[in-house]
């Protein structure tokens, strides 16, 4: 075990970071820039049963210190998911992935998580029940807690791998979210997912995003994110991983400090290829200057 | 492709109307083709900006942009001797080998620079190159003669007349005959040449983009042959593969 090093669901990672879903495609792009086995493990791009195209462009557009996004999903669906994108991440990564999931029914999330629950690569599985980007479904999951908990079974039912939910911050109480999907077997929770946001054009006097709104993401959201990885840290017992504007290695400790087991990494991947190893190749220094042997040590000191 | 820092040497005003080259001097050999563009850090904005290639050597690039918002207004504002964190080598380029023995080039605006690396590589190639270079008016107009000295024959056309031919590009290229066509354009500017041109040909396409690399999808369209990442499959599609919407 070194510093880094952090035990997830059983799990155990050499360190705690892991770029978040969406922003890393199923990973083998980013081995063109660098070794991605530096990597504590990699969410892969959300996956559905069915392939999907996404929204109409633009999905994208600049805020303040961050970005809003509505790409909508954009997958080739579960079963080209398996067949070819996980044998050639195979090929440049050898650690455990988080497959993420998405899903407009309970039978959609249920199909996905059995095929993938077959993949000895799967060392978890994400379910996101928040995707603010997609009509029906999505985030509609994961801002009812008996939704979330309704999901939570159902998908625990068909998997053996553990399972983490990834959770809504367009929500009155986020904790009360967390404990209603441990209630019903979560093995781990993972927040944030993106802001529901708009930008408008001046000139055209349109929404700046053909979908009108999109998730905000990016260091803007970071204080936002810590706020409620602490909230879920103190309403669950299951392990919480913090993501949310990540972009240093001090951002890191502390969502550590917050409660956050492991971390993901999201919209800084987009600005900077090498984010991730940069932050990793950061800690050991930044946990000396606090005087932190053991990242851990901290974990939920807040 | 990779990340690298590159060094201003030349950041003026080529036209009245907020056109700017920009020469930087580094490493320019992660460009292989051209079309394939670069994505700049400018200042504390948080998304890079996606600027296409003019012209590359092995030490240095040259880029052509519009000043359209903040980052390409703090672009302009950049001097000699400032360093800029650059994603370079990005996106497939222009595919010279199906041009025929006389391409015809045209350009929209902010769409011509790219199309001056393609012309240089295929007047090298001994091609007979046309351009014709389209714009809203006289102050808008830009690099007319750089490409008349590659040895390429230019018509230059503005909406208002007050340069060259009045009228769009598409005035002129219906007319026109050519062994195949690269164009590179505002969108609409694309709509209406596809209903005129005579031959196959080659269109590079711009997006708002997230990250410029392929890993977001933030600038994905949907193709003949399944979706297409802008920035990395694109930003050129060749023409017998896009889907016309609207």
């Amino acid at each position: 075990m070194g510093r880094l090093s952090t035990v997830l669901c059983g799990i155990e990672l050499s360190n705690p970071v892991i770029p978040a879903s969406g922003t890393f495609g199923f990973g083998y792009e980013f081995a063109e820039y660098y070794d991605i086995n530096i990597l504590g493990s990699i969410s892969l791009k959300g996956t559905t049963k069915d392939k999907r195209y996404g929204n109409p462009l633009p999905r994208i557009a600049e805020t303040p210190s961050g970005m809003l996004n509505a790409v909508g999903l954009q997958n080739p669906g579960a079963d080209l998911v398996i067949k070819e994108e996980l044998p050639r991440l195979r090929k440049v990564f050898s650690k455990k992935v988080m497959a993420n999931v998405s899903g407009f029914s309970v039978e959609d999330y249920v199909y996905s998580c059995e095929k993938l629950d077959r993949e000895d690569m799967v060392g978890w599985l994400e379910i996101n029940i928040s995707c603010p980007n997609v009509h029906g479904g999505g985030m509609s999951f994961g801002t009812d807690k008996d939704q979330a908990a309704l999901i939570t079974r159902e998908v625990k039912a068909v998997t053996k791998k553990p399972v983490i939910i990834k959770l809504s911050p367009n929500v009155t109480d986020i904790g009360e979210i967390a404990e209603s999907c441990q209630d019903a077997g979560a093995d781990g929770i993972s927040l944030i997912n993106t802001l529901l946001g708009m930008r408008i054009d001046l000139r055209t006097r349109k929404p700046v995003l053909k979908n009108r709104t999109g998730g905000l993401s990016g260091p803007a959201v970071f204080p936002v994110a810590l706020r409620m990885v602490n909230d879920v840290y103190k309403r669950v017992t299951i392990p919480v991983v913090g993501m949310g504007g990540i972009a240093s290695a001090e951002d890191v400790i502390e969502m550590a400090m917050a409660g956050a087991s492991a971390v993901q990494v999201g919209a800084c991947n987009l600005t900077d290829p090498y984010a991730c190893k940069n932050i990793i190749e950061a800690l050991p220094e930044a946990l000396d200057k606090y005087g932190i042997k053991d990242l851990m040590d901290v974990k939920g000191i807040v | 492709m990779d990340k690298k820092i590159f060094e201003i040497k030349e950041n003026k005003a080529l036209a009245k109307n907020g056109i700017y080259r920009m020469i930087l001097s580094g490493d320019g050999s992660d460009l292989k083709r051209p079309g394939q563009f670069v994505n700049i850090k400018v200042g504390s904005n948080f998304l890079r900006r996606p600027i296409s290639v003019a012209d590359h050597y092995d030490d240095s690039i040259t880029i052509i942009y519009k000043v359209v918002g903040k980052g390409t207004l703090e672009m302009s504002m950049l001097q000699p001797g400032d360093e800029l964190d650059i994603l370079t080598g990005l996106g497939n380029g222009f595919d010279t080998s199906l041009s025929g023995k006389d391409p015809i080039l045209i350009g929209g605006g902010v769409g011509v620079p790219p199309l001056y690396g393609l012309c240089k590589e295929l007047v090298k190639e001994g091609k007979q190159v046309s351009t014709v270079l389209g714009f809203n008016t006289e102050d808008d107009v830009f690099y007319e003669d750089e490409f008349r000295k590659l040895g390429a024959k230019v018509i230059v056309a503005t909406a208002d007349g007050s340069k060259g031919e009045k009228g769009f590009v598409t005035d002129i290229v219906k007319d026109m005959s050519y062994s195949y066509f690269y164009t590179c354009g505002p969108e609409p500017m694309f709509r209406a040449l596809k209903d005129i041109v005579k031959t196959k040909g080659q269109y590079s396409f711009e997006s708002r983009m997230g990250c410029g690399f392929g890993a977001c999808m933030g600038c994905s369209m949907e193709t003949k042959s399944g979706y297409k990442r802008i920035c990395r499959e694109g930003p050129v599609l060749e023409s017998e593969e896009i889907i016309w919407e609207g």
